[in-house]
């Protein structure tokens, strides 16, 4: 083998670990459900924040609040973390443990990033611009929106935290291995809500 | 076998706070479902009594309004859900020939947050006045302007609750029928109460997150001063309609689907005769699932949503009846020509089609805007519901109760009774809601604590008062009638109706802790009765007998749902001033919500520290009954 490093592969593991046992396989369904479910609830976020995001009431609106250089730092951040976690599942998939947990590790730092700028950002915009939950419609709507993300983000990163635990602590094995993949199915998921966020919250809010 | 993990067996209570099976889940979910439709239905006959006469004053307009939306919230939520649950976790696993369903962790953890979610409801009436804004919690009646108690709160934080445990359950329904099935049990092999069961969990998981979302928005509203539904800060109360009804309709039919699987299976056990259009059976159930999320608006004609608006939702709303009306004649077909034995639960499933097919026909006339302009907020809604929802749904539990009563505890429900119970609450019923229509007709309103003597409603309403005491007879009869089979010993063969078609009948009543010694071979739509035809009298079995796994009982579940519990009474009162000054710390300093949570948290890390080996059954012990009497 010419690899540089020389990290024992766990060869006994099955092609698609994620998939070897009826346990796994019924986590990987129930999760997809559950994304579905997920899906509804941002779904009727989305529609809540269209509804009401012209309803400033005399407070600032979106075109004065947003800054998109920052907003854009932290979407770079995130779409980065979600190839740092298909990496993750591809070495994964070589039964490489040590590979795996390294990019779950860079993964969570990214969302780390990402969470410290958005932290940033509404403090910003409590201090200096006078927008809190209860200024207007449109804030309500923007913290309970964005900030159900966020929830998801920080969640994300404790549990994905937990499962490098467990990587150390029982190895990479058809047990552990699908709460690996369910985790970065999650986190493709909560990637994927944010870039409708960059588009319908920040880009919308600058020019419509 | 070499690997015997010794296995904790708890007993007594912790037994059943620890159980992880999904009969005792079942019967768990039975107990307090069956506890808060009683609390309902207490709610239900002070309401009768406080409209038995013209100008009563039996209650304050202030608890009326709390009578009636804690009615509707206990009973939709509390009473009738759980009750359908009970039947599912029961009855799926066997009707699909699997040992468990896919989740027995999350199946536990399911029924204590519902539970929990439930009695946090409910100590509202001892904490400083219930919820009084209807079931609907319109805004901005729900807001705190309007709703000044802390009701509206236990209302937002307990459906949470109780509303991420059906979440949970609809999910592992739908892994469990998926995944689960045994070998031969093709999708258009299912029974028709595994397919509702199948239909109703998706509706479940595409109709609650949104009154999760709704909730929320209701209790950042009220208790962090947010503006999604205030007018003043620019909000929008016609949003939460929206938001309610995008549930709310689908919900109906979370409610009734299920309702028509178990007609389905009694009707054609008690006709001897396989269901007729099984395959439009299955095509008429997704169908209506599917139309239900189409048409939410049609309760809200009277909002101003325009007349484009208001006809395509009337007739989308309109377009159900087809599918419905598929269902019907099915099951009238399904009849012709049977050998019928009128079963005390079959009579109840007899009595529910023409019922639910006056519940139906009014809707029609609802969905017609123009018309529903008249009938809106009036008593004849109130008619239309009841007859959809206690002549649907209620019958049809009554129904799926006395059949498969004798599976879940060994013991026939005694039938003469239940033929009293059937009759009784069948003519109370009528009383009650029939006379509702012309009520409705005639201009009464829905939500009003009393009414002016001497406008031809004095008569109406203590007929349907006194229907409603009979009601309530009839379920006290049906508990009596527990209470004396319990009595009896657990002797009830297999198949007691003799004519069981389905895979729950192949074993023994009640089951044995792991279900099928050997997983059945489905080789026919009512796999069982199929065998049966063939001149067997079991199952071909798909697998050798060995070593059967099962997961452990544990109580993290029920610590979990403490957890919650806890968090959600320290939200709902951290903004509150105590005479008290420590509860002032550590309420308005949110450490009681930081308690819960680490109590809830505490207990996912150690489950997830702790990997769950389980047990084994081995062969030699697998010929044991029904491991509980
Ligand atoms: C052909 C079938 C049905 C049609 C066309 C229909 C139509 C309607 C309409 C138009 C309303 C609104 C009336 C108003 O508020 O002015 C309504 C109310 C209602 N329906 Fe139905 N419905 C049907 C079946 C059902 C079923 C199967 C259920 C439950 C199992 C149900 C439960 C309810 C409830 C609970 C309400 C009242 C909600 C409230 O305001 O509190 N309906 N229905
Ligand atoms: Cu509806």
């Amino acid at each position: 083998m010419t690899t540089s490093h020389a990290e024992p592969v766990n060869d006994k593991l099955p092609h698609e670990p994620e998939k070897a046992t009826l346990e796994g396989r019924n986590k990987l369904i129930a999760f997809w459900l559950f994304l579905g479910g997920e899906t509804v609830l941002f779904g009727t976020l989305f529609a809540t924040f269209l509804a009401l995001r012209g309803q400033t009431n005399d407070g600032p609106t979106a075109n004065e609040l947003f800054h998109l250089p920052l907003v854009a730092a932290a979407t770079f951040i995130l779409l980065v973390s979600s190839l740092t976690s298909v990496f993750a599942i591809q070495a994964m998939h070589k039964g490489k443990r040590d590979a795996l947990a390294l990019w779950l590790g860079i993964t969570v730092v990214l969302g780390i990033g990402f969470l410290a700028l958005e932290i940033y950002e509404f403090y910003e915009y409590v201090k200096h611009k006078e927008f809190g939950m209860t200024t207007s419609a449109f804030s309500s709507a923007f913290y309970t929106l964005v900030g159900f993300h966020g929830a998801h983000v920080a969640f994300g990163i404790v549990w994905i935290g937990i499962i490098i635990g467990q990587l150390f602590k029982k190895g990479l094995t058809v047990v552990t291995a699908p709460k690996v993949y369910v985790s970065a199915m999650y986190w493709h998921f909560i990637d994927v809500v944010w870039v409708f966020i960059f588009t319908v919250v920040y880009l919308l809010g600058k020019v419509g | 076998m070499a690997h015997a993990h010794s296995v904790k067996r708890y007993r007594g209570l912790m037994d059943w706070i620890t159980t992880v099976d999904h009969k005792k889940i079942a019967i768990l979910y039975l107990v307090a479902g069956g506890f808060f439709f009683g609390i309902g239905g207490i709610e239900a006959i002070l309401i009768r009594i406080q409209l038995m006469k013209p100008m009563n004053n039996f209650v304050s307009a202030q608890v009326f309004n709390e009578l009636i939306t804690m009615h509707g919230t206990t009973m939709i939520f509390l009473g009738v859900m759980p009750l359908i649950f009970a039947i599912m976790n029961a009855v799926v696993p066997l009707q699909i020939g699997a040992r468990d369903v896919a989740f027995p962790f999350l199946n536990a953890l399911g029924f204590w947050t519902f539970l929990f979610g439930g009695l946090l409801l409910n100590l509202s009436w001892v904490m400083g006045g219930a919820p009084d804004a209807g079931w609907t919690s319109y805004t901005p009646l729900s807001g705190s302007e309007y709703s000044g108690t802390h009701g509206v709160d236990f209302y937002t934080i307990g459906l949470q609750i109780a509303g991420l445990g059906t979440l949970i359950g609809g999910i592992n329904f739908l892994a469990t029928i998926i995944t689960m099935r045994a070998p031969g049990m093709s999708y258009m092999r299912m029974p028709m109460f595994t397919w509702t069961t199948f239909i109703t969990s998706a509706i479940i998981l595409f109709a609650f997150p949104a009154i999760t979302v709704g909730l929320v928005l209701l209790t950042f509203d009220r208790i962090l001063g947010a503006n999604f539904f205030d007018v003043a800060g620019g909000g929008n109360p016609v949003l939460w309609q929206h938001i309610f009804w995008i549930f709310g309709h689908p919900e109906v039919y979370i409610l009734i689907l299920p309702a028509f699987g178990i007609i389905s299976e009694v009707i054609p056990t008690f006709s001897r005769k396989r269901l007729f259009g099984y395959s439009s059976m299955v095509f008429a159930t997704i169908l209506i699932a599917f139309l239900g999320f189409m048409v939410w608006a049609h309760h809200m004609f009277t909002t101003g949503l325009g007349n484009v608006a208001n006809a395509l939702f009337s007739i989308s709303t309109m377009l159900i009846a087809v599918p419905t009306g598929i269902k019907i004649f099915n099951w009238l077909f399904t009849m012709w020509g049977g050998q019928i034995r009128f079963t005390a639960a079959n009579l109840f499933a007899v009595g529910f089609v023409p019922t639910f097919v006056m519940g139906g026909v009014t809707g029609v006339m609802l969905a017609s805007a123009p018309a529903d302009f008249q009938f809106h907020d009036t008593y004849f809604v109130v008619a239309h519901f009841h007859y959809v929802i206690v002549g649907g749904l209620v019958l049809g539990l009554f129904s799926g109760l006395h059949y498969w009563w004798p599976k879940m505890f060994g013991r026939i429900l005694s039938e003469t009774l239940g033929k009293w119970t059937f009759w009784t609450f069948m003519i109370g019923f009528q009383l009650t809601f029939f006379v509702q229509h012309f009520l409705g007709l005639m201009g009464m309103q829905r939500r009003i604590v009393t009414y002016l003597p001497n406008q031809d409603f004095d008569l109406l309403n203590l007929v349907s008062s006194v229907g409603a005491f009979l009601m309530g007879v009839g379920v006290i009869m049906f508990l009596v009638n527990i209470v004396i089979t319990m009595r009896k010993p657990a002797g009830a063969p297999n198949d007691p109706w003799e004519d069981g078609r389905t895979l729950e009948w192949s074993i023994p009543s009640p089951p044995p802790e792991y279900n099928f010694k050997q997983t059945p071979l489905v080789r026919g739509i009512d796999a069982y009765w199929k065998e049966k035809m063939a001149g067997h009298t079991e199952m071909t079995p798909a697998e050798p007998v060995g070593s059967i796994h099962m997961p452990s009982a544990t109580p993290l579940p029920f610590v979990m749902s403490v957890g919650i519990f806890i968090a959600g009474l320290g939200l709902m009162f951290s903004k509150d001033e105590f005479g008290n000054a420590f509860m002032n710390v550590i309420f308005n300093n949110y450490i009681v919500v930081i308690i819960g949570l680490v109590i809830t948290f505490g207990a996912m890390a150690l489950r997830s520290l702790y990997d769950d080996h389980g047990w084994h059954i081995e062969p030699e012990d697998q010929d044991e009954k029904g491991a509980r009497t």
